[in-house]
């Protein structure tokens, strides 16, 4: 059992809905990212899914790449972000999980990344450049540590896949809720009943829903069929904008509103 | 499973939602290679509209110059939109129209893959979008009123450094969001399985000529092969088809740039290149030691990609291709050489594998055979030339 998995038990015994708050650790800075994650927890996070830059971000829109860059610029490293997460350590027990790209990570070592991360207290990593046919040897080496390998399906991944995916799934599945990058936009999220379907006939694994959620009525309707729901790019925008308050707020108006979807 | 792999580069390191589009792909791909009518409709194509077979010029001068051996240049440059880079684009124009896509993608750095997409998109009546960075297109403008009067929309790529590794990114993130009616021309043996395989393929036309057209001009005999190499398509075209043949050396010759300092030069085989995942692939990449990729340099803007195709990185760990690099002003000299001697103005890209003649030629036999791929000519780099030797025009 990872935090991940305690926290989706703790959600499913209390009836809500799952809050993941995506941060880009460095941008703009350090300190910012300790402040905003502190602040998250605070205004209702359930898991914080921790940005690690990388220069050429193929999964993400233009909010995400520009935090990327600002976060290179200033000099985070995985090693600067290895410390940051000591430091959340001291204070929380928030479920922390690593979303990157997989060259960082070769460069640091596999076996290094997940025994590092792992022991300063990261519960897991999410690598949209791993699809499954290329995570074998990453889902091992995780699964020996007891990290959770985030695996994703979208909805044109075909049923075949699904159950495999589906078959080494541990922590939770990332639904991607639309064809595209990360990025606030108007979506149909009714597609997501299809895949969620699909997905909860091959797994008890619990499912999140990304991309594109920037607001709490789109976060309500994300959250319609699936355990919870992933908000990036509309919290990232307002840090690059130093704007901590607001994205404070904004994070409390979406507990708020999916609080709301069981009462 | 892992597939499409040469030795351990390669693979298909995308975002699960390319994932099905890739595998669609994988198998248009693996139906139509050996189909009859997709092979005479591509060879037809190739002959009739493109220009093949290219020639094989015995160049007597160039030889002259250096006084020994023969050198021969194959001659990508006489083609339709004046570089090679029209074989792969006809080839996945023809796998578009079977897979039903009605819109067309690419990436183009200095312009050249974007033209020849445009052109291959204007004769199929497929909708076309380019993907430029704005500093390319700043730098290219020839070329981009070339992709417009062909009914082209080039997109401005401002993320990143705005250059033709951000431009490929776009490409792949747009994709992403259209996969359903897109197909994405990549312009090089680059990306994710299946297109280094397949770009490899519709460009295995330039090595299986030369050796038919060797075959009459010296009896078979070639002791070297010479490309240049930046994603590596005309080289991997140039040297497959002689990839077992261990008498015939072959060369691939990157950008050295300005210097081997990093970020001067693009040299990911012959330099400080190391086994990492750009744009869907694991090959060769010029990086940080943190894995963050680094943007390249080249006089020529063909070859100045940070990466470099996974059968590429195959070639150099097992020794079958040997890489090296030469510099922006060996670079020059070729170009102005050849234009002198020849009278046969080559691409920048090309000048490079010309280049690598002044270091190769003081150590070969007086009667060794030497073939250098001419990929492109050098019309689009006029400009640039004439800039950098401080001439008005």
């Amino acid at each position: 059992m990872t935090r991940i998995d305690n926290k989706f038990a703790e959600l499913k015994k209390s009836g809500k809905k799952g809050l993941f708050i995506y941060i880009m650790a460095g941008a703009p800075d350090m300190e910012t990212t300790f402040e905003a994650v502190k602040a998250a927890e605070k205004s209702g996070a359930d898991i914080i899914e921790l940005g690690l830059p990388f220069s050429d971000p193929l999964a993400d829109g233009p909010v995400i790449q520009e935090a990327g860059i600002k976060a290179i610029k200033g000099g985070a490293t995985l090693s600067s972000i290895l410390d940051l997460i000591v430091r959340i350590r001291s204070f929380s027990d928030i479920p922390l999980v690593g979303m990157g790209y997989i060259n960082n990570i070769l460069k640091y070592g596999k076996e290094k990344f997940v025994k590092d991360f792992k022991e300063a207290g990261l519960d897991g990593a999410i690598i949209p450049d791993v699809p499954h046919e290329e995570s074998a040897e990453l889902r091992k080496i995780c699964e020996s540590e007891n990290f959770n390998f985030i695996e994703f399906v979208t909805p044109d991944t075909t049923d075949e896949r699904i159950k495999e995916i589906c078959s080494s799934a541990k922590g939770f599945i990332y639904a991607v809720s639309v064809n595209g990058v990360t990025g606030v936009r108007e979506i149909d999220y009714s597609v997501i009943g299809n895949v969620a379907r699909r997905v909860k006939s091959e797994t008890s694994t619990p499912l999140a829903v990304g991309f594109g959620i920037g607001s709490p009525s789109a976060a309500v309707s994300a959250a319609k069929n699936a355990d919870a729901v992933i908000v990036g790019s509309a919290v990232v925008r307002r840090l690059l904008d130093g704007k901590l308050d607001e994205a404070a707020d904004f994070i409390a108006s979406l507990r708020q509103a999916l609080d709301k979807m069981n009462g | 499973m892992a597939t499409g792999r040469f030795g351990k580069y390669g693979g298909q390191f995308v975002p699960e939602i390319v994932m099905p589009v890739l595998k669609e792909l994988e198998a248009a791909y693996e139906k139509y290679k050996d189909d009859e009518d997709f092979k005479a409709e591509f060879n037809s194509l190739l002959n009739n509209y493109a220009g093949r077979p290219t020639l094989l010029y015995y160049a007597k001068r160039l030889t002259e110059h250096y006084g020994k051996g023969k050198i021969y240049l194959k001659r990508e440059d006489l083609l339709h939109t004046g570089a090679h880079k029209i074989n792969n684009a006809l080839g996945q124009v023809l796998l578009a129209k079977r897979l039903g896509k009605k819109k067309i993608i690419a990436e183009t750095g200095a312009g050249q893959h974007g033209v020849a997409t445009a052109t291959v998109a204007a004769l199929f009546g497929l909708e076309c979008h380019i993907f430029m960075g704005a500093l390319d297109i700043e730098r290219q403008k020839l070329n981009v009123f070339r992709m417009k009067l062909l009914g082209a929309q080039v997109i401005p790529v401002t993320s990143g450094t705005g250059t033709l590794k951000d431009a490929t990114s776009e490409a792949i993130r747009y994709w992403a969001a259209h996969i359903e009616d897109t197909h994405y021309i990549i312009g090089s043996s680059v990306g994710p399985h299946p297109y280094p395989m397949m770009v490899r393929d519709f460009q295995s036309c330039i090595g299986r000529e030369i050796r038919e057209q060797i075959q009459r001009e010296t009896g078979g005999r070639i002791d070297y092969l010479i490309a240049c190499v930046g994603g590596g398509s005309n080289a991997i075209g140039t040297f497959h088809e002689f990839r077992d043949d261990a008498s015939v050396k072959k060369i691939g010759v990157e950008a050295g740039g300005k210097s081997d300092k990093v970020g001067e030069n693009a040299m990911t085989l012959s330099g400080t290149g190391e086994p990492g995942v750009l744009h869907g692939a694991y090959s060769y990449v010029l990086q940080t030691d943190e894995g963050q990729i680094v943007e390249a340099y080249s006089i020529s803007a063909g070859l100045d990609y940070p990466g470099v195709g996974p059968e590429h990185s195959y070639f150099k760990d097992a020794g079958i291709v040997k890489y090296v690099s030469v510099t922006d002003d060996e670079a020059l000299d070729a170009f102005r050489r050849l234009s002198r001697t020849e009278g046969i103005i080559p691409a920048l890209e090309s000048s490079h594998a010309l280049a690598y003649l002044e270091k190769l030629m003081p150590s070969t036999s007086e009667d060794d055979v030497i073939v250098v791929t001419l990929s492109g000519r050098g019309d689009k780099d006029v400009q640039m030339v004439a800039k950098v030797l401080g001439e008005e025009i």
